[in-house]
């Protein structure tokens, strides 16, 4: 069998700001169509390192590669290949539903063409054939998400980022959000997921735990569990962030 | 009854926020809203705060009606909203005793109360509020939340956005509170808290679906829940979802939970039926209700 492809290689990737190091030399791969969870606690460099890997910030020292692209020279050619969502920023309020999807496609530089085309699939794949003319502002939390990850994979990203993707959201509608990432995931496209929520990160493929700057564990979450020897990944967590017996 | 709440509804223009809710908190008890947003849990403590009027229904705290006695209220209880609501360009030492002075008392009163808290901070006394990290935030908010020796102490989404570790930290703080008599009426969007709550009452959509201690509520669970795992979890969901006999599915982490419309469920039906659609490294075995489980379920 052919080993899978890496669409993001990190090696002793370093971020300084003057004498504080808040990344300190990780080193890891991401397969093509894994789900990847990066955790770590307020301040453990998560964001950091994250930023790097998007090219928004250049690296102190350190070689890293997204879909195949240099993170020092080749940033922009990184933005064109990765989608990225946020709990905090995802789409316009005031814009309606279309208007978003249009508007995202244009940011992507998609041709007109082909974003009346998705635009059409996206609304009935999603169910919002009723409400594609009303403004995001006034959907629920839930379905704001799912257009939102939708929007993400618009241009047909070879990574997609997700910033804490399923907090405050019920259960149900968590679910069917977890639904479509396992969807976009079997299809090929790799997921990559920065959260300090512990329940989400149950729902990876693999994991890596950052602390203090640091990669201190990095495993898929059954094995971590196992070594351990706790029920959840929460208990994973206070051990290796605490380091208590 | 410290808390006590009968038939109160409130909406915003159309919107319905929270419908015919009663519930009661007795004194001394840790209990929990628990609901995603949007359910209702910041209109209800608007109403007990009595920074809001509901349009329908009653309700007391500690004693005193929420519209008549509002004044009252006030001064017996301590309210830390789900947005920092200090002042940041106070530090952290001016924000506590502008508190302890608009509550009549000083620092030293009730020191006892928050010193734990309190010494966690205090290296960062004259910091700006708003230059704190966010754990720093909470706790001060607490603090000053605590600073006149309130009996009912409200805290909504205390722990969004917080990390596990400061999490635990928190509600360690609370269990503390508790013990010393402090009423506590918490809400959170974090189902695994639920079972650090005495009693809970799970609110959706402005409704309450069910009132009761954790186990409790997680023991009404009506059915056999089976963990189901294998290779491909897409294919995994789709699979079982045309499965005749599916009552529920729902992705759980590394497995899915599933639930069987039949009494007699046999786990080796299950398991040919995933191996014909190609599935493979299957496994399957009787788990425990959590919950998330009986929320859904509840909400179904």
């Amino acid at each position: 069998m052919r080993e899978a492809e890496n669409v993001i290689v990190a090696d002793q990737l370093t971020k300084k700001f003057g004498d504080f190091t808040a990344v300190d030399a990780i080193s890891f791969k991401v397969k093509k169509g894994e789900i990847f969870g990066f955790l770590g606690a307020n301040g453990a460099g998560k964001t950091t390192a994250m930023k790097m890997l998007i090219g928004i910030s250049k690296p102190s020292s350190g070689t890293a590669t997204v879909a195949g692209f240099d993170v020092y020279t080749q940033t922009e050619a990184i933005k064109k290949n990765i989608g990225y969502m946020s709990q905090k920023f995802a789409l316009y309020d005031d814009l309606t539903v279309k208007e978003n999807i249009t508007f995202f496609g244009g940011i992507y530089g998609l041709p007109r063409k082909k974003i009346k085309e998705k635009r059409e699939e996206l609304i009935s794949q999603l169910g919002l054939e009723n409400i594609s003319n009303k403004l995001v502002g006034s959907l629920p939390l839930g379905w704001k998400q799912k257009l939102s990850f939708s929007v993400s994979l618009l241009h047909e990203p070879k990574i997609v980022f997700l910033d804490e993707p399923t907090g405050g959201v019920d259960p149900i509608t968590r679910r069917h959000f977890w639904e479509m990432i396992y969807k976009a995931a079997n299809q090929g496209t790799t997921i990559f997921v920065t959260t300090h929520y512990m329940d989400e990160a149950e729902y990876c493929d693999r994991v890596s735990i950052m602390v203090e700057g640091k990669i201190e564990a990095l495993e898929t979450p059954k094995k971590l569990k196992e070594q351990f020897n706790v029920a959840s990944m929460n208990d994973v967590f206070l051990k290796l962030a605490r380091n208590i017996e | 009854m410290s808390i006590s709440l009968s038939n109160i509804s409130k909406s915003y223009k159309k919107v319905k926020a929270v419908q015919d809710i009663s519930f009661d908190v007795k004194p001394g008890e840790l209990f929990g809203l628990i609901g995603p947003d949007g359910a209702g849990k910041t209109t209800i403590f608007r109403i007990l705060t009595t920074l809001l009027i509901p349009d329908d229904g009653t309700a007391e705290v500690a004693g005193f009606d929420i519209v008549k006695d509002y004044k009252a209220i006030r001064k017996s209880v301590g309210y830390m909203p789900g947005r920092f609501s200090l002042y940041q360009d106070l530090t952290v030492q001016e924000n506590l005793s502008f508190f302890a002075t608009i509550f009549g008392t000083t620092i030293e009163e009730n020191y006892d109360l928050i010193e734990d808290i309190y010494v966690q901070i205090e290296p960062f006394k004259n910091r700006r509020a708003g230059k704190l990290s966010g754990g720093m935030k909470q706790k001060l908010a607490l603090c000053c939340a605590l600073i006149h020796k309130p009996k009912v102490l409200f805290l909504d989404e205390p722990t969004t956005g917080v990390d596990p570790v400061s999490r635990k930290e928190f509600w360690e703080m609370l269990k503390r509170l508790q013990k010393k008599g402090i009423t506590i009426l918490v809400s959170t969007p974090y189902m695994d808290e639920a079972a650090l709550c005495d009693r809970i009452a799970l609110i959706q959509d402005g409704e309450i679906l069910e009132i009761d201690t954790p186990k409790a509520i997680v023991n009404k669970f009506p059915k056999t829940i089976y963990n189901v795992g294998a290779d491909n979890m897409y294919k995994l969901i789709q699979s079982i979802k045309n499965y005749e006999h599916l009552y529920s599915v729902f992705p759980f982490g590394e497995f899915v939970h599933y639930t069987d419309k039949r009494d007699s469920f046999e786990i080796e039906d299950l398991k040919t039926y995933l191996e014909n659609a190609g599935l493979k490294n299957i496994h399957i075995d009787a788990t425990q209700a959590n919950i998330e489980d009986a929320f859904m379920e509840l909400a179904r």
